[in-house]
């Protein structure tokens, strides 16, 4: 356990919903934990604020429990080392963006010069040195989010928590709030937290990524790994590979009854394939030659994707592919064409499960 | 394209006729009023003696009313305690007991021979009833539920992850209540206020049962009223209420914009 800043195991039972996950977080460490809405991300952070109590497991930061049901030992989110940016901020609307920076060290004792002081500095670290007058009304989204963030850090919190931080915000907001949270992110010495369904604010904001799904951990690790090698439809969907699951031996692996895919990598046993739409290729008549996945299979669905078009065929195994407009011309795409898809083993990727 | 909304007639006739039936009473009385000797009769020493008195009482009912309706609104709204509906329940009585029936209640609890009462007078030689205390406390028995029940629904009808980020920063129950609960909530505070007070204003039947009627000491403006409309003297009583809803008016129009307005 030494070494981690954060060490939990987080178990919440709440209706026929259970949360059960471990996190362990290192000091300057920013974890993401990505999952699609209803997997229990936003209960494993109001577990680890102490705003909703564990029903088992144990929550040490720093060498302290904060939560552990079996020893009876709770410490109120009040006593926690713990800062929260909560997703639509929560800035007080009736204090000053300078009053609500200040309010953290101002309930740790600290008289109110020296918390103005602390505030004023917060707020010229994200770029608002003169809005500390305003009010949370008139401020912008993406400016409230920096109060908000000043506000989480003004305590020096040994964790920081954000709640999908950038989801309030618009596109272009976004982008710029995104770098900014990075640049703190990293010069924050604790550990972090993130919270969010969008891939890329995690890809771009954390360290690792811990994916949750239906109150479970389905896969961690850093973004390459987790790009290169998903184990759900979830993240193979979120990081756009198609993924199949199946029995390796040797070069093939067998996906679906007696369907089997050939990779040039080497697998024994239970084992998930994936390669990207981009590596699929379509062909109106039986294609010959090197390509040594091949099938037929009837497309489903078309839609636009950046430059391109995502096709999706039915087959003995669904796929999603992405053609460019003028081969989709020569293809006449319409739902229910017959065509045949081919795949380069080179192009796909073999792991084990 | 607008298309014009007929109002149904079943709905617009007994809607005017309401209307009418509210309005009228005030016409009638502001008909009566003896603009001519008016003046003098505003300048008499019982006018301003029970002017004066029931502006106190009211306004002290309505401090009382706060000091203890605001923690206890907070209580049925926030903390989850065996018994809360039965506490709400208990605290609505007061709003659908005839206040008759609750000035000979608070007699029973707080007179000289009462439950409590008697207990007082033994220990301090305290006595409530026929005071000006005692017209404070009628008042703030009747007014107290309408002060609960607003605050207590701008309590539930605030966001309390305010309060769940006060204790993230530091902040324990109490100094989340007062440093943000009651700001965030304090249009409702003060609504909740206005409404008791004006509750208080209006006393009569818990106050001439409880306190009874003395000028200068109990005799509120209500009271004024009755006794001079009692004497003969329809001019007189008619002054007094014009008083009374020239106060009213003037209090709900001055908080009507700020905190009043239903959106």
């Amino acid at each position: 356990m030494t070494g981690h800043l954060v060490d939990a195991r987080l178990q919440v039972r709440r209706g026929t919903f259970a949360l059960d996950i471990a996190l362990r977080i290192q000091p300057g460490e920013t974890v993401a934990l990505l999952g699609p809405n209803g997997a229990g991300k936003t209960t494993a952070l109001r577990a680890l604020a102490g705003l909703t109590p564990l029903s088992g497991g144990h929550l040490t930061v720093d060498g302290h429990d904060l939560d552990h049901p079996e020893k009876k030992t709770w410490v109120p989110p009040e006593q926690r080392p713990i800062g929260v940016v909560f997703q639509d901020y929560l800035l007080f609307p009736h204090l000053s963006a300078r009053d609500n920076v200040a309010f953290g060290p101002r309930r740790h004792g600290v008289d109110r010069r020296t918390a103005h002081a602390t505030a004023d500095r917060w707020l010229e670290r994200v770029g608002l040195a003169d809005h500390g007058r305003r009010k949370p009304r008139q401020l912008s989204g993406g400016q409230a989010q920096r109060v908000a963030l000043a506000r989480a850090l003004a305590l020096d919190p040994a964790l920081l928590l954000l709640d999908e931080p950038l989801a309030a915000l618009d596109a272009r907001t976004r982008l710029e709030t995104r770098a900014e949270l990075n640049r703190h992110l990293t010069a924050h010495p604790g550990a972090a937290l993130l919270v969010t369904h969008d891939p890329l604010d995690a890809l771009v904001l954390a360290d690792r990524l811990v994916i949750v799904e239906d109150g479970r951990v389905v896969q961690e690790g850093d973004a390459a790994t987790i790009t290169a090698r998903p184990r759900t439809d979830y993240v193979a969907r979120l990081v756009g590979l198609n993924l199949y699951r199946g029995r390796g031996d040797g070069h093939t692996v067998e996906v679906a009854g007696g369907f089997a895919l050939t990779t040039t990598d080497t697998v024994h046993g239970e084992a998930f394939v994936a390669f990207p739409p981009s590596a699929v290729a379509l062909h109106p008549h039986r294609p010959d030659g090197s390509p040594r996945n091949t099938w037929s299979a009837t497309l489903t669905d078309i839609q636009r994707h950046g430059d391109n078009l995502r096709v999706r065929l039915d087959g003995p195994i669904n796929v999603a592919a992405d053609i460019t407009p003028a081969a989709a011309a020569h293809l006449e795409l319409e739902p229910g064409r017959e065509l045949w898809v081919a795949v380069k083993a080179a192009e796909t990727r073999a792991y084990t499960a | 394209m607008t298309r014009r909304t007929r109002v149904p007639v079943p709905l617009l006739v007994p809607a005017a006729l309401g209307l009418v039936f509210l309005v009228l009473p005030l016409v009638g009385l502001l008909a009566r009023t003896p603009w001519s000797t008016l003046p003098q009769r505003l300048a008499e020493p019982e006018v301003a003696m029970a002017l004066r008195l029931s502006m106190l009482t009211s306004t002290l009912a309505t401090l009382l009313c706060l000091v203890f309706g605001v923690p206890l609104a907070w209580m049925l709204a926030r903390v989850e305690f065996p018994g809360r509906r039965l506490v709400r329940a208990l605290i609505t009585v007061p709003l659908v007991l005839p206040p008759v029936v609750g000035g000979i209640a608070l007699l029973l609890a707080l007179g000289r021979r009462g439950l409590v009462g008697s207990w007082l007078d033994e220990n301090f030689g305290f006595s409530l009833p026929f005071t000006t205390a005692g017209v404070v406390v009628a008042e703030a028995f009747v007014a107290l539920p309408f002060l609960v029940i607003s605050v207590e629904g701008a309590l539930r009808g605030a966001d309390t992850r305010y309060e769940e980020a006060a204790a993230t920063l530091g902040a324990t129950r109490w100094i989340s209540f007062t440093h943000v609960t009651l700001p965030l909530v304090a249009p409702g505070i003060a609504a909740g206020g206005v409404l008791c007070w004006a509750r208080a204003l209006g006393e009569f039947g818990a106050t001439i049962t409880f306190a009874g009627n003395f000028p200068g000491v109990t005799q509120t403006m209500p009271l004024a009223v009755y006794q001079t409309m009692e004497s003969g003297d329809l001019e007189g009583a008619v002054v007094l209420s014009l008083i009374l809803l020239a106060v009213s008016v003037t209090i709900l129009a001055a908080l009507r914009d700020r905190w009043l307005t239903t959106p």
